[in-house]
């Protein structure tokens, strides 16, 4: 038996056997979510600078990947059985460093150390410096490339992991990630399934302002991906379509995943001012305080 | 006097030398490269013919990856190649990778130490007729200023062929500088290659000047130093096959010898080879130098010789500007 994360009621093994998740499971993911963002939270005020908006409005998918969805093993990153997730939207990585730490990577105390000289946790993820961290990402468009030579190779090797890709909704502006669209298409990298925060916002305002991305449905779908859209803060509703994607082996998958964006905290939800900036330490403590004050439970007025 | 330890080609100063272009040497050593290590792989962006990719993908085609004519995602994919336990090589002319891909090169590759070959091919004005949108004068600046990478530019298509198969036998990333013209096949099997050490050509018993090469301009070196040496003038020729990591101790030792360095590049004078060894040699051995290459001008349709003559690297141009240059000093 290889437990590769564990929560209560939830133990993977090393066969991955797909327990689909009962309302306990879920009751206990959205708990660990909140606590994610919270430390998302503290994270960002010690940093004094980083992203909040895609970070906390991420967290529940997270939680789902790194406690549910994903094979694979805090205590041996480099598992040659492991899925992997790859963050081509790397400026939301506080969510990820955030997940990781509650799931066992490294002590959630050095979260604090975001951005800070001489930390693993750079202010945009470097592989090289934290073990676990899949790729190197900032500059966005690439991830998808990255997520798509995995599963060309796995393929070679006979390799079934599945390869998680995480994308920005702005990030479609980048031609390049319609290059990698283009090129998973045509080799039915049936293996990634692409999940793409659909928050609609990005640094200089709404999505649909700064450059109109949809329908991304329908150009997914003309590239030859099967496309999945759910409520990105629905956890069992996530995980489905997690199940689902995995059942699509004529194509690649993608789980539009609409979410608000600065989810959890109503002061900053649908604000793309808060994109790039950090809370003050004021505005954390407010902030802390309504995410604890959710009773266990993140708001969920969106479902 | 040639360097005998060199082993060139008998005919060396004939015109009947045989000519090949360097891409030939990509070519037929990265099929090797694929016999070698069956993790090895290619891709290419719609120019498997022209690159030579295509003698990989006719050996290996289950190897070979056509990605399009879409060069930002051949190189982010071949990160991910990289983190799936492969060896890949990306081929598409330098213009474009390099050129077009520098970001992804830069993050997904240089930074990220994925063990990926970067191929440029068509780098020079020697391209010739396409004209001075395909005539990459900038890549070796722009790959060597990266950390991690290292930069190889071969001198011609028997060197080629060795980088090659050195290049996929080191690990990490590195650029190599291919060109499309024929030059002169002036080393042989025989001529000793390894990353990072410079091959003398030359070595006249009282040099004056070092002339310091890479890539084909080193066989116009050789001729302009054998053209000195009956004008009575003693020089030392080196050919510098890697930028980076550079060959210090040789650089320092020719610089030692002779006072005076003259540098020869098919490439924009600032920020490429010669500005390597000029930020060695003031750091080390401060001595006049002249870095010849291409004086902040793109290039131009032509035919490869007629744009070189034009832009000042024929061997005369190396003779003229040494004798110049020592004349001064």
């Amino acid at each position: 038996m290889h437990n590769v994360a564990t929560l209560r009621g939830i133990i993977l093994s090393k066969n991955h056997i797909y327990m689909h998740p009962t309302d306990q499971d879920i009751i206990v993911l959205e708990k660990k979510a909140e606590e994610i963002r919270e430390t998302i939270i503290e994270m960002l005020v010690a940093a004094g600078s980083g992203h909040t908006a895609g970070s906390l409005d991420m967290a529940d998918i997270f939680t789902a990947l790194y406690f549910h969805i994903l094979k694979h093993d805090p205590n041996n990153p480099e598992w040659e059985e492991r899925d992997r997730l790859i963050l081509s939207n790397g400026h939301i990585v506080p969510v990820r460093y955030a997940t990781m730490a509650h799931a066992g990577y490294f002590p959630v105390k050095e979260c604090l150390t975001l951005r800070k000289f001489g930390s693993r946790l750079q202010g945009h993820p470097e592989r090289l410096r934290l073990p676990g961290l899949e790729n190197t990402s900032g500059p966005l468009g690439e991830g998808l490339s990255q997520a798509a030579g995995i599963a060309y190779a796995n393929i070679m090797d006979g390799k079934k992991n599945r390869i998680f890709v995480c994308m920005g909704d702005g990030e479609q502006d980048e031609g390049n990630v319609w290059e990698a669209v283009m090129f998973a298409g045509k080799y039915a990298l049936s293996s990634i399934t692409a999940i793409i925060d659909r928050n609609n916002i990005q640094i200089d305002g709404m999505t649909e302002d700064i450059m109109p991305l949809e329908s991304l449905r329908a150009k997914y779908e003309a590239f030859n991906w099967h496309v999945i859209e759910v409520n990105g803060h629905d956890i069992a509703e996530f995980i489905m379509a997690t199940e689902e994607a995995r059942a699509i082996y004529e194509k690649p998958v993608l789980i539009l995943a609409h979410t608000i964006a600065g989810k959890g905290i109503p002061e900053i939800e649908f604000d793309y001012h808060w994109h790039g900036k950090p809370p003050t330490k004021d505005e954390a403590r407010h902030f802390l305080k309504e995410l604890r004050s959710a009773n266990g439970r993140v708001p969920n007025e969106y479902a | 006097m040639l360097n005998k330890n060199a082993h060139l080609v008998e005919n060396l100063f004939d015109s009947n030398i045989t000519k090949k272009p360097t891409r030939d040497g990509f070519g037929s050593g990265v099929v090797e490269a694929g016999r070698a290590n069956s993790n090895v792989v290619v891709l290419c962006a719609d120019l498997s013919e022209s690159t030579r990719a295509q003698w990989f993908e006719k050996e290996f085609p289950e190897r070979f990856v056509e990605v399009g004519i879409a060069e930002q995602n051949m190189a982010a994919l071949a990160a991910g190649f990289f983190a799936a336990g492969k060896v890949p090589f990306i081929a598409s002319y330098a213009a474009f990778n390099p050129g077009r891909n520098y970001e992804q090169i830069r993050t997904t590759i240089a930074l990220n130490e994925s063990n990926v070959k970067v191929c440029g091919m068509h780098a020079g004005v020697s391209v010739g007729p396409d004209g001075a949108t395909h005539q990459m004068l900038e890549d070796l600046g722009l790959m060597r200023m990266l950390p991690h990478m290292t930069v190889i530019n071969p001198a011609d298509a028997i060197e080629a062929h060795k980088a090659v198969i050195a290049a996929a036998a080191m690990t990490g990333p590195v650029y190599l500088r291919f060109a499309r013209s024929a030059s002169p096949v002036f080393t042989t099997d025989e001529t000793p290659f390894e990353i990072g050490k410079a091959l003398t050509l030359w070595e006249s018993e009282k040099p004056q000047v070092a002339i310091l090469a890479t890539g084909p301009m080193s066989y116009r070196a050789v001729t302009a130093a054998s053209a000195l040496e009956s004008e009575g003038i003693g020089s030392i020729v080196l050919n510098i096959h890697t930028i980076k990591p550079l060959d210090n101790k040789a650089v320092i030792e020719a610089a030692r010898r002779t006072g005076n360095v003259i540098t020869v590049e098919e490439h924009q004078a600032a920020g490429g080879f010669g500005s390597a060894i000029a930020e060695l040699l003031v750091r080390e051995y401060p001595v006049p130098m002249r870095i010849m290459g291409i004086q902040d001008v793109f290039g131009q349709s032509g035919e490869p010789d007629e744009l070189l003559e034009y832009y000042g690297l024929g061997a005369p141009h190396i003779k003229d500007v040494a004798r110049a240059f020592l004349e001064k000093h």
